[in-house]
């Protein structure tokens, strides 16, 4: 049943004060659980065990229900994202125009299905429409979108990554 | 009122009815799933569609609500077959291995399969992912049989919010668990058992251990003997068609010794002896400055959420352990002593209402004897199991009774198993240890009824005492935040895990939804020790001969040294969640 | 806040919008203004960096009196991003870099010649004069209600906002109407909600107005889950005062005071342009405590989702809202009784509100004016796929779809041929070919088998499996169905399995009945609009395009050559040279032969990788 990849927590104090000091911040706002959950990820990174039982514990809720909430958003992530994190729309637009093609090539660069490398360096999602539909099909690494994508250019701007 | 026609018949129902209540007034029953009245009213399942007329699409019976000139019909074709199409694809992804399974015949989706006529094999595909849960001693879930009714969840969440388990991911993938995955063992569950008494299906049982009673029994070098709770001969007799609320002590007597135990004796004798330690208890607590309130602490669930949730108030428990452990102790202690008998040659067997009690006997410092104080726990349900299995017809018994000495009991000790029947079995004792007369009214009639939280105050020998009764661990929550903040003055509290007291313990008899929906089954059972306690010839704890008998010859008084050395146990801090 | 300094701040900001509105014959040209596109599409383009650039060569040069350079919303045609219009010659660049920004600036800026080559081609006409924008093919047929200020005014300045007639609906309302008159009014104008279902906006109004409670809420719904759709992307990023000024005239029709507008999270620049137009509208008093002096208070929070496409669907919202995981529950009660945490709601999309000022001011006889008989006024749809020129493009209801693909789109790109639009999303339908002169309206739409949605239009061309597009939706309502309902969570499963057949050539003729049926059930039995619409998308194919299954079926051949089980590669020994190019390039090496000798494929190694196809430079090898 544990079978989650174990990554040890290294979130550190300041991290910790900063999640409080949020949370202080939602105390009497209705419906705080979703907020907390999207300020807690942009401060770790993503949402350990660790985090989700301050937010339990803060927001009076069962961890259970915590983490059947952030388990319900695909945006949320319970396992830390690489420091690349490539993203391949595969909205409709970018579907019918080869998305798919460029996501198995993704695949195979990183010689991963999705997640992250072991290296932590890339992390691979499937995302949904983000709005560049114009330029499909797309792909993003980080803030960078790379629009109008043929299979030939993945090799090339992953290598840009590869330090 | 509404004026609505359910299959062309004219009805009248209360504004805010649904299709599903106004149906019944007609006589009409809609098969339901997920439907638990009050807790989950969810709308989920979709076996309960009916048609609406004007309706775009089906509408779900159980949460929709009749307005006026509405036309409804129940079992048109489209409804059938759409209830039929509902039940097959559950079944495309449902373990089916009914043969074998623990809830064949009690299980309300087999029912329905069966009702519908339903192909099991129409849809095939993939099943969900998912691994059976066995890390706790007391409970197994199974999510390849779990049909995400969610009643699991609504209660450990509504009625007990313990809330450890909820539906996590979502579509397809969706499964009931507890946070991050980890086993029920690694989440602070308080093993009350009560989500498998609403599971409709056998996504959720008991950990079994028939096999190992089995086992001792043929063991020649083993003496087997076994102690039922209170509540077991309130529940039992449903497994055999007894209509709810009958007693079946003697024939379930009769029934453990064709089974092969060798001696049955009777956790209602233990349970008197709990109210001679605990009434003390209470009594030095008083004298002595505390700490008050005390708990009490005969119920393993209440302790186990105690210790995860409240531990600031494990000064406020009671020591004593609960009437199944000093079954245990009393036991292998005194009874082996007096019968000269070893005790590793003891096997103590107690049969519960109660899955917590699997838990609890594994708890550390309890082994008064050297040796464990229960060797197994069988659930009512499991009993009924066994005598099925043994082929003993068990309505055609004759009725026995418990065997001497710990088979001996008085009312105080039957109505353990009602909430506020602790506590009236305490007053009882406690009153006259304090006044040091016999009282005269024996029947605290304010601490009985399944309300949540009850209140009483009594005047006893010139002092006020207030109590409080609470059961179902929400309203245990009210009580212990009332006291953690310091705002009770209250002097004792009794606290039962299960909504009504052991006799709805996790481990009875399973009911159906629509049983549990139309019954008042706590009161029901609760009927039973009532009467048998008003029956009984001795009433009080301390007039129980064979308990005199006991601190007579072999504990000395209660709180005595010895006493507390058999009867008392300390409790822990529990971290909820393991990292 | 009240009517004069309104007023008198749209006096003072129009006159500092001057060139965009000017005549762009005019001669004599003092200032100037530089719009930036900020839409998403351009901003992924580096249209930031363009911005940047510009402001710092106008400094530079000491234009800082003469030129503004704004950061807009999407100008709609954002295939041809990024963009940049420098008005009033109403010059339009498309697809600029950042190296052209100097060129620009030198030459267009100070010495007055419109840099012609980095133009949009169809702007530069034969005898070299510019055309105006809205002559070109892509805008000639629009018109602009929802998005009038989209590409116009800068959304994170209120002032621009006002001059363009801004919070003078809301003014009017609160002043001079009761809510009975707002919701005749809006009645009236025959809005329907451009969400999806097209309710009858008025009516939506009506009932919550009805409703007793102390406490109601206004939501906008900005989640637009739709996968290829961004219509209310736009609205947000372009003109995000319009929400807030209809949600406030929601609120005092209905009698609520507090708003919330729950945006998808994957939108992050309408997040921020949201958040500083809220601000905005607070600090100017249009929003906050007694607005325009009436004893009417509102106030608005944006929520964020967090990727969960049923939150589009209201109840779901709502819950998402109150902090719990997206299931829909079932109604009723309907949020007019007992919708965000338990009270009275409305719940209005995006596009529905940024008509709404504009019906109050311009009154229900324009808007129902517009379009047919029963959808009234303007659509926004999100053009993708394969078609020239993707983009947003706003057109009256009634529109045919020849016209927005044909003449507003451009037509399918590389000569292939029209196959199919989807409209309506995972919920719509694939209209093919012979209903392409269909008028688009919710009830057409609805009549051959599609919906309106949200607005998305995704063209397919012949090089599209109508199959997999089926499957495609499926495996994405699969992915996205919140798992609650029996119906949907293993229904629509069973159903892509099913597809899965067909796309793999194990399924059986008598398996698209029990596709049919299984569609049917999972629409009448479904808890929620998702799944009671999901199988729509696999309805309509299998009504308009059964035989591309029962090509799948029978023939087990993929007549668009997309689904890879039933493809074979092979090499066609009249045409093949021998020149072993295919061999050395194939991954697995499944070809084989000798040099100048035909090569042959081994089927049963071939991955179907397409790499082969690609390589062969005589056209010998085919596919199919
Ligand atoms: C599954 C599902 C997804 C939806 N997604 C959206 C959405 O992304 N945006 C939207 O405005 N409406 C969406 N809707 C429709 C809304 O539920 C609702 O009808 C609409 O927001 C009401 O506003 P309107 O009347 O202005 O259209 C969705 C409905 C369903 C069933
Ligand atoms: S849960 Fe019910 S249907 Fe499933 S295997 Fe057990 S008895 Fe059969
Ligand atoms: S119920 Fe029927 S199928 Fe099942 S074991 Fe009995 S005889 Fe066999
Ligand atoms: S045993 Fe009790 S606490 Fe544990 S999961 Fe079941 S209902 Fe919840
Ligand atoms: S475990 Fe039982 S009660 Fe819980 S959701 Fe599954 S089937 Fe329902
Ligand atoms: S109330 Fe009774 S049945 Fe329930 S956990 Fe406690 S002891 Fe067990
Ligand atoms: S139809 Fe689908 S999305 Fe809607 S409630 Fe049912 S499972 Fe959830
Ligand atoms: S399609 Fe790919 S795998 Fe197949 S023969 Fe061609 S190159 Fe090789
Ligand atoms: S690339 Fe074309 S011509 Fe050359 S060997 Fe392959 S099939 Fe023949
Ligand atoms: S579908 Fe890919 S960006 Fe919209
Ligand atoms: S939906 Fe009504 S019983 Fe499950
Ligand atoms: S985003 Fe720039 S034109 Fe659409």
């Amino acid at each position: 049943m544990a079978n989650q990849q174990k990554i040890p927590f290294t979130g550190t104090k300041a991290q910790e004060q900063k999640l409080r000091k949020v949370l202080r911040g939602l105390k009497n706002v209705d419906g705080a659980l979703m907020p907390a959950l999207q300020q807690a990820q942009d401060i770790y990174g993503y949402l350990p065990i660790e985090v989700q039982e301050i937010i339990a514990d803060t927001l009076g809720l069962s961890l259970a229900e915590v983490y059947g909430v952030a388990t319900f958003y695909s945006q949320f992530t319970l396992t830390p994202k690489g420091k690349y994190k490539i993203g391949v729309c595969l909205g409709t637009a970018c579907y019918v125009k080869g998305s798919g093609d460029i996501y198995a090539e993704i695949q195979k660069q990183l010689g991963i299905e999705s997640g992250i490398t072991p290296d932590l360096q890339f992390s691979l999602d499937a995302t949904r429409c983000i709005g560049c539909c114009g330029l499909a099909p797309v792909m993003t690494v980080n803030d960078d979108v790379y629009g109008k994508m043929t299979k030939d250019q993945v090799a090339g701007i992953i290598a840009k990554y590869k330090n | 009122m509404i004026n609505l026609k359910i299959n062309n018949i004219p009805v009248s129902v209360e504004e805010g009815t649904t299709i599903l209540q106004a149906a019944k007034k007609v006589g009409i029953k809609i098969p339901t799933l997920c439907y638990m009245k009050d807790i989950n009213a969810i709308g989920a399942c979709r076996v309960c569609v009916v048609e609406v007329k004007g309706a775009r699409s089906l509408v779900a019976a159980c949460v929709y609500p009749v307005n006026e000139g509405m036309e409804v019909f129940t079992d048109t074709p489209k409804v059938r077959a759409s209830r039929k199409t509902t039940i097959e694809l559950i079944l495309s992804d449902h373990n089916k291995e009914c043969l074998s399974c623990d809830r064949n015949t009690h299980c309300e989706l087999q029912e329905l399969a069966f009702e519908y006529g339903c192909n099991d094999k129409r849809f095939v595909g993939a099943h969900h992912e998912c691994e059976k849960d066995t890390s706790t001693s007391y409970l197994v879930r199974d999510n390849s049989k779990c049909v995400l009714c969610r009643r699991c969840v609504a209660v450990c969440r509504k009625i007990q919010e313990v809330g450890v388990i909820g539906p996590e991911k979502r579509g397809f993938k969706t499964q009931i668990g507890c946070a991050f995955e980890t086993d029920l063992a690694g989440s602070p569950c308080v093993a009350c058992g009560q989500c498998i008494n609403v599971c409709p299906t056998g996504a959720l049982h008991e950990k079994e251990e028939i096999d190992i009673v089995r086992a001792a029994i043929a063991d020649p070098e083993k003496i087997v003997i076994a102690g039922p709770a209170p509540s077991v001969r309130a529940g039992l007799g449903e497994e055999f068609g007894y209509p709810m609320g009958t007693n079946v002590e003697g024939k379930m007597a009769t029934a453990l010794k064709m089974l092969g135990f060798d001696k049955v004796f009777d956790v209602n004798f233990t349970a008197d002896l709990t109210i001679m330690e605990e009434a003390n208890e209470l009594v030095e607590r008083v004298k002595n400055g505390g700490p008050l309130p005390m708990f009490t602490s005969c119920s393993p669930g209440w302790v186990r959420y105690l210790e995860y949730y409240y531990p600031e108030l494990i000064p406020n428990v009671s020591t004593c352990k609960s009437p199944q452990q000093m079954f245990g102790a009393i036991t292998k202690t005194y009874y082996a002593e007096k019968m000269g008998i070893d005790p590793s040659k003891l096997f103590v067997v107690s049969i519960m209402p109660c899955t917590a009690k699997k838990f609890e006997k594994t708890r550390d410092n309890q082994n008064a004897s050297g040796y464990p104080d229960i060797d197994a726990v069988l659930t009512t349900r499991e009993l009924a199991k066994m005598i099925k299995q043994n082929g003993i017809i068990f309505n055609e018994l004759p009725e026995g009774k418990m065997d001497d000495p710990l088979g001996v009991y008085t009312g105080a000790g039957v109505i353990f198993g009602a909430t506020g029947g602790v506590m009236e079995a305490a007053l009882r004792t406690a009153v006259e240890t304090i006044t040091g007369e016999p009282a005269q009214d024996v029947e605290y009639k304010k601490v009985r009824g399944t309300k949540g939280v009850k209140e009483a105050t009594y005047e006893v020998g010139g002092m006020k005492i207030k109590v409080a009764v609470a059961s179902g661990i929400s309203n245990a929550k009210k009580v212990c935040e009332k006291v953690a903040s310091g705002k009770s003055d209250y002097t004792f509290i009794e606290i039962m895990c299960c909504p009504g007291g052991c006799v709805n313990g996790g481990g009875q008899p399973i009911m159906s939804s629509v049983v549990r929906e139309n019954v008042d089954y706590k009161a029901l059972r609760a009927s039973v020790l009532y009467k048998a306690d008003k029956k009984a010839e001795l009433r009080k704890s301390h007039d129980n001969p064979v308990i005199k008998e006991v601190y007579d010859s072999y504990l000395g008084e209660p709180g005595s040294h010895k006493a507390h050395e058999i009867l008392h146990t300390s409790y822990v801090t529990r971290t909820r969640y393991e990292k | 806040m009240n009517i004069n300094e309104l007023n008198e701040i749209k006096a003072r900001a129009l006159a500092s919008m001057g060139p965009r509105v000017a005549d762009h014959t005019k001669k004599d040209i003092t200032e100037r203004t530089v719009l930036v596109c900020g839409g998403t599409g351009c901003t992924s383009g580096k249209s930031r960096v363009i911005l940047k650039e510009f402001k710092d060569l106008v400094a530079e040069k000491g234009l800082g009196d003469k030129v503004h350079v704004i950061m807009t919303g999407c100008f709609g045609l954002c295939a041809l991003g990024p963009v940049v219009i420098v008005y009033p010659e109403g010059a339009f660049y498309s697809q600029v870099q950042p190296e052209y920004v100097e060129e620009i600036v030198n030459e267009h800026l100070v010495n007055n010649n419109v840099v012609k080559k980095y133009l949009y081609k169809e702007t530069v006409q034969e005898d070299g004069v510019i055309k105006a924008l809205n002559e070109t093919s892509f805008y000639k047929k629009q018109n602009r209600v929802a998005l009038r200020n989209c590409g116009v005014i800068d959304p994170e300045n209120v002032e621009e906002y006002i001059a363009r007639d801004g919070y003078q609906a809301l003014y009017k309302v609160v002043t001079s109407m009761t809510p009975d008159d707002v919701v005749n009014t809006i009645t009236a104008s025959g809005l329907r909600g451009r969400g999806g279902a097209g309710f009858p906006t008025g009516r939506k109004w009506m009932f919550a107005k009805a409703s007793k409670a102390e406490k109601k809420y206004v939501l906008c719904n900005a989640d637009e889950g739709d996968p290829g759709a961004f219509m209310d992307r736009s609205v947000l990023e372009g003109d995000p005062h319009a929400v807030i000024e209809a949600m406030a005239i929601a609120a005092y029709t209905i009698g609520a005071d507090q708003g919330y507008i729950y945006v998808r999270a994957e939108y992050p620049i309408a997040v921020q342009r949201l958040k500083i137009a809220i601000k905005q509208a607070k600090e100017y008093g249009l929003i906050g405590k007694n607005i325009f002096g009436s004893s009417f208070n509102f106030d608005i929070d944006v929520r964020l989702g967090a990727g969960a496409f049923v939150c589009g669907e209201e109840t779901a919202l709502m819950v998402s809202i109150e902090g719990n995981r997206g299931e829909p529950r079932p109604r009723p009660p309907f949020p007019a009784v007992k919708g965000l945490f338990g009270v009275p709601t409305i719940l209005n999309n995006v596009e529905t509100y940024a008509n709404v000022a504009q019906i109050i001011l311009k009154g229900a006889d324009w808007f129902a004016s517009m379009g047919t008989e029963k959808s009234k006024g303007t659509k926004v749809f999100a053009l993708g796929g394969k078609i020239t020129n993707t983009g947003l493009v706003e057109v009256p209801m009634g529109t045919t779809l020849r016209e927005i693909v044909e003449e507003i789109g451009g037509g399918i790109p590389n000569g292939k041929k029209f196959k199919a639009a989807q409209t309506g999303g995972p919920s719509g339908g694939c209209i093919p070919a012979d209903k392409m002169d269909v008028q688009i309206d919710y009830d057409n739409l609805i009549a051959i088998g599609s919906m309106m949605g949200s607005g998305g239009l995704i063209v397919m061309d012949e090089d599209n499996c109508m199959v997999d597009i089926a499957k495609f939706f499926l495996e994405f309502i699969v992915d996205e169905s919140c798992g609650k309902c029996t119906p949907c969570r293993i229904g629509t499963k069973r159903l892509y399995e099913m597809l899965t057949k067909v796309t793999n050539g194990t399924a059986e003729l008598e398996d698209l009945d029990k596709m049919e049926e299984l569609c049917q059930y999972i629409k009448d039995n479904s808890l929620c609009g998702l799944g009671q619409t999901a199988p729509n998308p696999v309805l309509s194919t299998l009504r308009n395009f059964r035989d591309e299954y029962i090509a799948h079926v029978v023939d087990k051949r993929c007549p668009a050559g997309v689904c890879k089980n039933l493809l074979k590669y092979n090499i066609m020994p009249d045409k093949c040279r021998g020149c072993t190019a295919c061999a050395r390039k194939c991954p697995v090496g499944a070809i084989s032969g000798t040099v100048k000798e035909p090569h042959v494929i081994d089927q049963s190694k071939c991955i179907k990788c397409g790499a082969c196809i690609a390589t062969c430079k005589f056209g010998a090898i085919n596919k199919g």
